[in-house]
């Protein structure tokens, strides 16, 4: 099988405070899948995702991204190749202009001139946004602060996108547009979310995490579907909604 | 470009001698070429400048504290000294305050910033007055929030003893202004940050822009000059 893009074997990690995030984890995502990682809160979903690209660092297990093993020499390369989209885009997006702030990624990676203003631009055309690039971040909506806050990490050219909970405070209409714009990206994904239905418009594959472990790993309408499994798990599918009923789009 | 032009301009003007009154409205007159250059309604920088007042109380007093010659004026003896320093810092903060209003108004904040950025400021000052701008209207409705939340709770503060919930407000909003500055904090680094913001190129200013600043530097400087001479 191909190298995994990311990487995680026993992974363990607990806080200052004592509390156990994650307790032996080992995950792998392959290029091209869509992985949507679900669990009840506190279940080390975040702490997880923050191992990814070194921001926070196992204290037992390793993690390697594309084969790289995440340490604090080659933080510049994982960084760029895992790319985070962060819960509230207002702690992402914080430079004065939305131009600046696609910027910045590529700018730490060391890209100046031309090939900078084009990177910018064709990551704010990947998310539809070329039209706000002068803007100032907080005269955005929501809606577009997501998507600057998607086309920042884009600028990096990551070989896996990860989102924390990318469909939250959306409205329905932002919603769907984030959606189209995910699944043209076609990138490889792993994303962290409740909103099960919308995991399962966009994922192939679902993994379950609680109280640190990981409870299941497959084909996310087999998941969906174990009634046990997802009461186990703290899971619940909105009222109504048949997960076996419903026909993916290709 | 403009930056610099306000900047030496507001030197100039303090550099003038204060018994020079015609220098003043020189400088006066150049300021209000300015604002017309800028199309700025007469009525919107007198709005903008009321922001000087509390500082020109202070002025007011020096007349009446101050020491050395009096003079009767309308019956009051009045310190001569303290009238001079009291019309200087009157004279001065006006001029200097109008300056900063003109540059305000035509500038929006990210050229301001590229602007310190291209005259060499210290890059950390830069970012964080960036850090500023962008995180005032997050803070400010984050205060918002708090507001509404605690009036629907009825909390209609009346008296200074019930203003311990304030209090509390004011230190949850700092806590979490603090957390998100350790999240914004992670973002940068998830996207490569190493303690160093990245520089931007930012477009020169047009020669014909710098030499329109620098006549009315020039012109000041110049004034502020014949201000000592004919003293």
């Amino acid at each position: 099988m191909s190298v995994p893009v990311v990487a995680t074997s026993g992974l363990r990690f607990s806080y200052p405070d004592g509390r156990l995030a994650l307790d032996g984890v080992d995950l792998h995502v392959h290029p091209g899948e869509q992985v949507a990682l679900l669990g009840p809160n506190g279940a080390g979903k975040t702490t997880l995702v923050l191992h990814l690209n070194g921001i926070l660092l196992p204290q037992q297990g390793t993690v390697h991204v594309a084969g790289i093993p995440v340490i604090k020499e080659n933080f510049a390369e994982v960084r760029r190749r895992v790319g985070i989209v962060f819960q509230d885009p207002d702690d992402q997006v914080f430079m004065p202009t939305v131009y600046e702030d696609v910027a910045f990624g590529p700018a730490n990676l060391g890209l100046r001139g031309a090939e900078l203003t084009d990177r910018v631009e064709a990551a704010l055309a990947a998310v539809g946004m070329e039209a706000l690039r002068d803007r100032a971040p907080h005269h955005l909506s929501f809606g577009e602060r997501r998507l600057v806050a998607i086309a920042t990490v884009l600028a990096m050219e990551p070989e896996i996108l990860v989102l924390d909970e990318p469909s939250a405070n959306l409205d329905p209409a932002g919603r769907r547009e984030l959606a189209d714009v995910l699944r043209q990206l076609g990138l490889t994904m792993l994303m962290v979310t409740h909103d099960l239905p919308y995991a399962l418009l966009l994922c192939d594959r679902a993994v379950v995490m609680n109280r640190g472990r990981i409870a299941a790993d497959g084909p996310i309408e087999e998941v969906l579907s174990d009634t046990m499994l997802m009461a186990a798990n703290r899971l619940e599918l909105p009222f109504g909604f048949d997960p076996g009923a419903i026909r993916r789009r290709p | 470009m403009k930056l610099a032009a306000t900047i030496l301009f507001v030197l100039a003007v303090v550099a003038t001698p204060r018994e020079a009154f015609w220098a003043f409205a020189v400088h006066a007159a150049l300021l209000v070429t300015a604002a017309a250059a800028g199309r700025l309604p007469p009525g919107f920088m007198a709005r903008r400048l009321l922001i000087e007042i509390p500082f020109l109380l202070f002025a007011v007093f020096l007349p009446f504290l101050g020491r050395g010659e009096r003079v009767e004026v309308l019956g009051v003896a009045l310190s001569q000294e303290g009238l001079w320093a009291a019309w200087n810092i009157l004279a001065k903060a006006t001029l200097g305050a109008a300056a900063s209003v003109i540059l305000a108004a035509t500038t929006s904040v990210p050229d301001l910033l590229k602007a310190f950025g291209r005259l060499h400021f210290p890059r950390v000052l830069v970012a964080m007055m960036g850090f500023m701008v962008r995180y005032l209207d997050v803070v400010i409705g984050e205060l918002g929030r708090m507001r509404i939340a605690l009036q629907s709770r009825a909390y209609h503060p009346r008296w200074f003893g019930e203003a311990r919930a304030l209090a509390a407000a004011a230190g949850t909003l700092f806590i979490r202004s603090y957390e998100r500055g350790e999240r914004v904090y992670l973002a940068m680094q998830a996207r490569g940050y190493r303690g160093v913001m990245p520089e931007f190129e930012a477009a020169a200013a047009p020669a014909g822009q710098w030499v329109a600043a620098l006549v009315v530097v020039a012109l000041a400087a110049a004034v502020a000059a014949m201000g000592w001479v004919l003293r």
